[in-house]
């Protein structure tokens, strides 16, 4: 610290460039975790996957477990796996059906509305308020269209506010689905990576890569993916507020004007489907949606729409991340979502035709940190070009480094704090 | 004369361990020296990225299911690792050959270890074997072992045998896992 008229913020983020210690400091690391995992809106997970009254599901706010339930009465809890006794988990489960959790320790039971309901040989507690000693739960928890969100602050922005210019893309992802839901049904791919957490938020918005990292599968499929991402194509990037970005590739299908060149196929190849978009929608708004597709949002910090399925980031280490994947599923549009798994599984996971490369790349980039020179990295591209969309928001080139400036404005914005 | 073997204990142990299967009690050593060898060529195949010959090895109908998240799942609703038709594998197979698959460039240094032979009872003409596999695999990282319950439909196609299906179950397919590009 020089005299305290520079933070060391502004050291290690600057215009274009930040610094590699941001990536493998482990102290850093702990830093976010409070400033950012624990503060900010996190996305935990979908309702879709606790569908039943007493199902649970294990999932994370950053490093931290959590567990997901609908309980007893219908409502979604976001409960600590932790009995409040001794520390020892509650539920050693990655999913299931339950009204109480039972630690196997001493035998203090909770209900799944977090409530401690008794605990063993009852006579030691003479005088002891239950009611202080039932499970901590995420201090607030909201969803937005069954996409659920908690947030360790007590205070801060409402979920919708957080969401920002997010919002647009959760509603364009639901619109795809002839029933205006989307579900999370198909269980997850669990991809570990020796790499830093934001190595994988940055590059799900960059635009620059697919060209090269993926080529191998390009050239060998007639995936239509690599010309979004070329010099020549209009899609554009663009920052919508709270460190959430996007790739736009909508000016693109607009001019091919093919409905569903998006996923590409063919009206043809999906009747059912679009049969179902055009009774809920009529035919002029369901040809719209089937042109524009569905959105490739990464709404900070850690959920990814990727068009046809989700990817939560969730941080370990400052050396090691681990990526959930899942196909998405249009809820009762059962011709459609057999393609949405199909492809999904063919793409992502460790065994991925796409996400292997990415996740290779990830490893790379945090091993060359190691080298200490040049001390920064390189943010540059399509500074020049950068303008503002008629909402305000800034876009630039598919292929430029916007998303990656607009995530790290924000990342200094939350490490600042207090 | 077959008999079933059934794990008796509690349903997160069934689900772990998987359906019932009927093992086949008789011994036709010929047939036992043939698929083992089979199966040691195609683990030989896959360690040397010998991708055009392991290719060779399936039917025209095979299919290729590495689940995830345990070992019945249904792979028609479920995620899986790999659910390859015929189709895809030969996809698979052309993008580790264009030399641009970043993960297996350079590719992974492997070893693997099959045992535990023992054949199913089959319905047909068919092949049902089981055995367990064991893999050393390093690579830019570092070090990973692998390990997995490995089931084969083998299948006599003029005269010599094919896979018709292939089933790996990963003993940690439930965890989280890293890159697993190579051929498992």
């Amino acid at each position: 610290m020089d005299g305290g008229f520079k933070s060391r913020w502004d050291e290690l983020i600057q215009p274009g460039r930040v610094h590699g210690s941001l990536y493998y400091d482990q102290d850093i690391f702990k830093e976010e975790v409070e400033k950012i995992w624990f503060t900010t809106w996190v996305y935990i997970g979908h309702e879709s996957e606790v569908p039943e009254v007493n199902d649970f599901v294990t999932k994370s706010i950053g490093p931290m477990p959590v567990l997901m339930v609908r309980d007893m009465n219908g409502e979604i809890q976001l409960l600590m796996n932790r009995c409040p006794h001794r520390g020892n988990a509650v539920c050693v489960q990655d999913k299931g059906n339950r009204a109480r959790f039972t630690c196997p320790y001493h035998s203090w039971t909770f209900a799944n509305t977090g409530e401690l309901v008794n605990y063993a040989f009852p006579e030691g507690y003479k005088g002891v308020d239950k009611s202080e000693l039932g499970l901590g739960k995420v201090t607030r928890v909201a969803s937005y269209r069954g996409f659920v969100f908690g947030s360790m602050a007590a205070e801060g922005p409402s979920l919708e506010d957080h969401l920002a210019g997010a919002k647009r893309t959760i509603d364009q992802l639901c619109d795809n689905s002839p029933t205006g839901e989307i579900e999370i049904s198909a269980g997850f791919l669990k991809h570990r990576t020796r790499a830093n957490w934001k190595f994988i938020l940055e590059n799900e918005c960059d635009g620059y890569h697919p060209a090269f990292v993926h080529s191998s599968i390009f050239s060998v499929s007639d995936s239509a993916i690599g010309d979004l991402y070329g010099d020549k194509a209009v899609a554009v990037t663009r920052g919508l507020g709270n460190g959430h970005t996007e790739v736009d590739p909508r000016p693109e299908f607009r001019r091919r004007d093919v409905p569903l060149s998006w996923f590409g196929t063919t009206e043809a190849k999906l009747p059912d489907y679009v049969r179902q978009m055009n009774e809920a929608y009529g035919p002029e708004r369901a040809r719209q949606i089937m042109i524009d597709g569905s959105p490739h949002v990464m709404i900070f910090p850690n959920l990814f729409i990727a068009e046809i399925q989700i990817f939560v980031i969730q941080p370990v280490a400052a050396n090691e991340s681990i990526q959930h994947s899942t196909a998405i599923q249009f809820k009762g549009a059962p011709d459609i979502n057999r393609r949405l798994r199909q492809q999904t599984m063919g793409s992502v996971g460790p065994a991925g035709f796409l996400l292997a490369d990415d996740t290779e790349m990830y490893e790379r980039n945090q091993r060359g940190l190691e080298i200490r020179q040049p001390e920064y990295l390189y943010l540059k591209r399509g500074e020049h070009r950068e303008r503002l969309d008629e909402d305000g928001y800034p876009i630039g080139h598919s292929t430029d480094d916007l998303p990656s400036r607009e995530i790290w404005k924000h990342y200094r914005k939350m490490m600042e704090a207090k | 004369m077959s008999e079933m073997d059934e794990i008796d204990g509690p349903d997160i142990l069934r689900e772990w361990v998987g359906a019932p299967r009927v093992y086949e009690k008789s011994f036709n050593p010929e047939l036992y020296h043939e698929v083992q060898q089979f199966i040691f060529r195609e683990a030989r195949l896959q360690d040397i990225h010998d991708y055009d010959a392991w290719e060779a090895l399936w039917t025209e109908d095979a299919l290729y299911w590495v689940p995830a998240n345990g070992t019945d799942t249904d792979p028609e609703r479920q995620m899986s690792l790999i659910y390859d038709n015929r189709s895809r594998i030969g996809l698979r197979v052309r993008q580790l050959k264009t030399g641009r698959r970043h993960s297996q460039t350079p590719p992974s240094q492997l070893a693997r270890v099959i045992s535990n032979f023992e054949f199913l009872k089959s319905g047909n003409d068919d092949i049902k074997v089981m055995c367990n596999a064991q893999i050393f695999e390093t690579n830019l990282r570092g070090d990973t072992m692998w390990a997995s319950r490995n089931e084969y439909t083998l299948r006599r196609v003029d005269g010599a045998l094919r896979m018709a299906y292939k089933k790996v179950v990963l003993i940690n397919n439930n965890k989280a896992i890293y890159t697993l590009s190579f051929l498992v």
